[in-house]
């Protein structure tokens, strides 16, 4: 079993703070591994703790210090690892995102049996780029993924969660999961995995090692275009209610909510 | 690209065969849409297997679309990644519609990147709000960076203009009854052997005692404070009492309180009620990230420095285990019932 995961750097949304003409402060917001996909490497660690001579290649789009979580993906349990890094990535949307993406799977990890994505990305947030490379690779994908279990053969159970409640699918490989929460956590890096990380060799491509054309790339390649980012409208706090007892506050409540015209 | 004209809407079928809210909505916001475009067609597109349609026609005409392109085949009968992709990519090409909108169900997160993907063009993810800018264009809003950023994004160079519409975000469309809207067939031409994922079965670990989270108008979440799984038993009620559904966040999730499809937050789900009471939840921002979009928020806590003070409505410094059961009661001795709709 041959698996890629994709992973990515994502500041920690958590760490976000403002300033007072509402610009977003991005110095001192730590640098981390997207959540989702730590569900994603640790998926495929449990499939090769159950087949043991599966091949785990971690793949990233980034910057180069998003090689911090190729290492920590490599810590975690990945066997190799690459770096898909271009200044003229910059400002990709999600279509050349998984294009390049794609791209490099084909050219420089070739045979494959199982892309394993994060669902979303903290910071983007929008979902997509897992479905987009399994379009461009013209294999199949299952979203919203809790669960992939492999058991020999040309297939893989997939556990799903729709609005609906679970679902248990059956896809045919070469085929593409993206992760959401799982069940199970993800593992902390062992000392002897950080050492391994700290002596595997990232390889590294750019545009022209993939065969990209600059129109296909970056903010060129991209079909859309942020034209205006802003802070949205702040809730502000509202009334606290003061009372004796729980009794008498649960009571003044059910009267503003009733003034709000949301009980009658 | 002047050829590409007219909205559309992709229609969404709910597992017990009905119209969802979200498609509704979206019929909606593309007439509002089209009064800037001067005028341009609102189509919808329904994909059915070979079942009688004549309901979903009747709803969506209501709801206000100027047509209805309905693409039947035996093998659009159970939803699939291959075949939906295959059918609206068919149809887009055919028709060529300047912008394509899609509920950010999971349905329809599935299938628009993949659409998007092949047709060469732009999709904007769970968006919040639509525009037409001053340059005839799309301006789709989404939150982005966990809720910390708004973005306004366009497709200036490539058709259709497409975008993922967070359900429940925009308003539903006043039904006009007896209306009728035109409906054309679109021919497609559709392989079932290009299907690769097969569905085995469906275990509804979700559909518990109550409404799902994302579809209810009142939400009670249980945060660390509820001390355990027993401890959620007075938020049930209270949540029964409201006719709403019970929330929790990430804590009682990791802590096996509560499934994961109940986790309200940034590794959960986005939910934007009427009336979101949050009970010894203190309103981490991976929480607020979730929930900030409620109409009124009240905030239950011991802690009167919790954050979900911050962003709450009303506010009651307290015990959740005196005052929820003291608000059930108090609303069951009332006999009040929640406003929906």
């Amino acid at each position: 079993m041959k698996i890629v995961v994709c992973v990515k750097q994502v500041p920690d949304t958590a760490d976000i703070r403002w300033t007072e003409n509402n610009t977003m402060i991005r110095e001192g917001v730590e640098s981390i591994m997207n959540p989702f996909d730590e569900y994603a490497v640790e998926t495929a660690v449990r499939i090769k703790e159950a087949n043991p001579d599966t091949i785990i290649t971690a793949v990233t789009m980034g910057p180069p210090q998003a090689k911090d979580v190729l290492k920590r993906a490599i810590a975690m349990g990945a066997d190799e690892a690459v770096l898909i890094s271009d200044k003229k990535f910059a400002g990709s949307d999600t279509w050349a995102t998984s294009h390049t993406l794609a791209k490099a799977i084909k050219e420089k990890i070739g045979d494959f049996d199982l892309i394993i994505c994060g669902q979303f990305a903290i910071d983007g947030d929008t979902a997509q780029t897992g479905a987009g490379i399994a379009e461009q690779l013209g294999i199949p994908q299952v979203t919203y993924a809790k669960e992939v279990e492999f058991t020999g053969g040309n297939t893989v159970i997939v556990k799903r969660e729709v609005e609906d409640g679970i679902q248990r699918v059956e896809m045919q490989l070469p085929g593409l999961a993206c992760m959401l929460k799982c069940d199970y956590e993800p593992r902390m890096p062992s000392i002897k995995g950080t050492m391994k990380a700290n002596r595997t060799p990232i390889a590294e491509y750019g545009m022209e090692a993939l065969g990209l054309a600059p129109e296909q790339v970056g903010i060129k390649g991209s079909p859309t275009f942020v034209s205006k980012a802003f802070r949205p409208e702040q809730k502000e706090a509202g009334e606290i209610i003061n009372a004796p007892d729980a009794k008498e506050a649960a009571i003044i409540l059910l009267e503003k909510l009733k003034g709000d015209k949301v009980l009658v | 690209m002047s050829e590409y004209k007219g909205i559309w809407i992709i229609a969404e079928k709910t597992s017990d065969n009905k119209i969802t809210g979200v498609t509704l909505e979206l019929i909606n916001v593309a007439k509002e849409l089209s009064n800037q475009l001067s005028g341009e067609e609102v189509g919808t597109i329904l994909l059915a297997g070979n079942e009688n349609v004549e309901e979903f026609v009747r709803t969506i005409s209501e709801a206000g679309s100027d047509k209805i392109y309905l693409i039947q085949d035996e093998n659009l009968a159970q939803y699939s990644t291959e075949l939906y992709t295959d059918a609206i990519c068919q149809a887009i090409e055919q028709k060529k519609p300047s912008i394509v909108l899609v509920g950010a169900t999971t349905t329809g997160r599935d299938f628009a990147p993949r659409v998007a993907s092949r047709l060469n063009t732009g999709l904007t993810a769970d968006c919040t709000a639509l525009s037409i800018n001053e340059q005839g264009l799309l301006a789709a809003t989404r939150p982005t960076f966990g809720g910390n950023l708004m973005a306004t994004i366009l497709c200036k160079t490539a058709r259709p203009q497409m975008a993922t519409i967070r359900p429940k975000v925009l308003a539903k469309p006043e039904m006009n009854h007896g209306t009728s809207a035109q409906v054309e067939q679109i021919n497609v031409n559709l392989d079932a052997s290009r299907i690769k994922v097969k569905l085995l079965e469906c275990l509804d670990a979700c559909q518990i005692a109550t409404q799902k989270i994302e579809e209810a108008d009142i939400i009670v979440s249980g945060g660390r404070g509820m001390k355990t799984a027993e401890g959620f038993k007075i938020l049930e009620d209270l949540a029964k009492s409201l006719g709403g559904a019970v929330g929790a966040s990430r804590a009682c999730v990791d802590a096996g309180w509560k499934p994961h499809c109940d986790q309200v937050g940034q590794t959960g789900k986005t939910v934007c009620p009427k009336v979101y009471i949050a009970c010894a939840i203190s309103g981490a921002i991976q929480h607020l990230a979730g929930m900030t979009g409620s109409d009124i928020i009240i905030a239950i806590n011991k802690d009167p420095e919790a954050a979900i003070f911050g962003v709450a409505t009303y506010g009651i410094v307290g015990d959740v285990f005196e005052v929820v059961p003291a608000l059930t009661e108090a609303i069951n001795a009332e006999k009040l019932t929640a406003v929906c709709g």
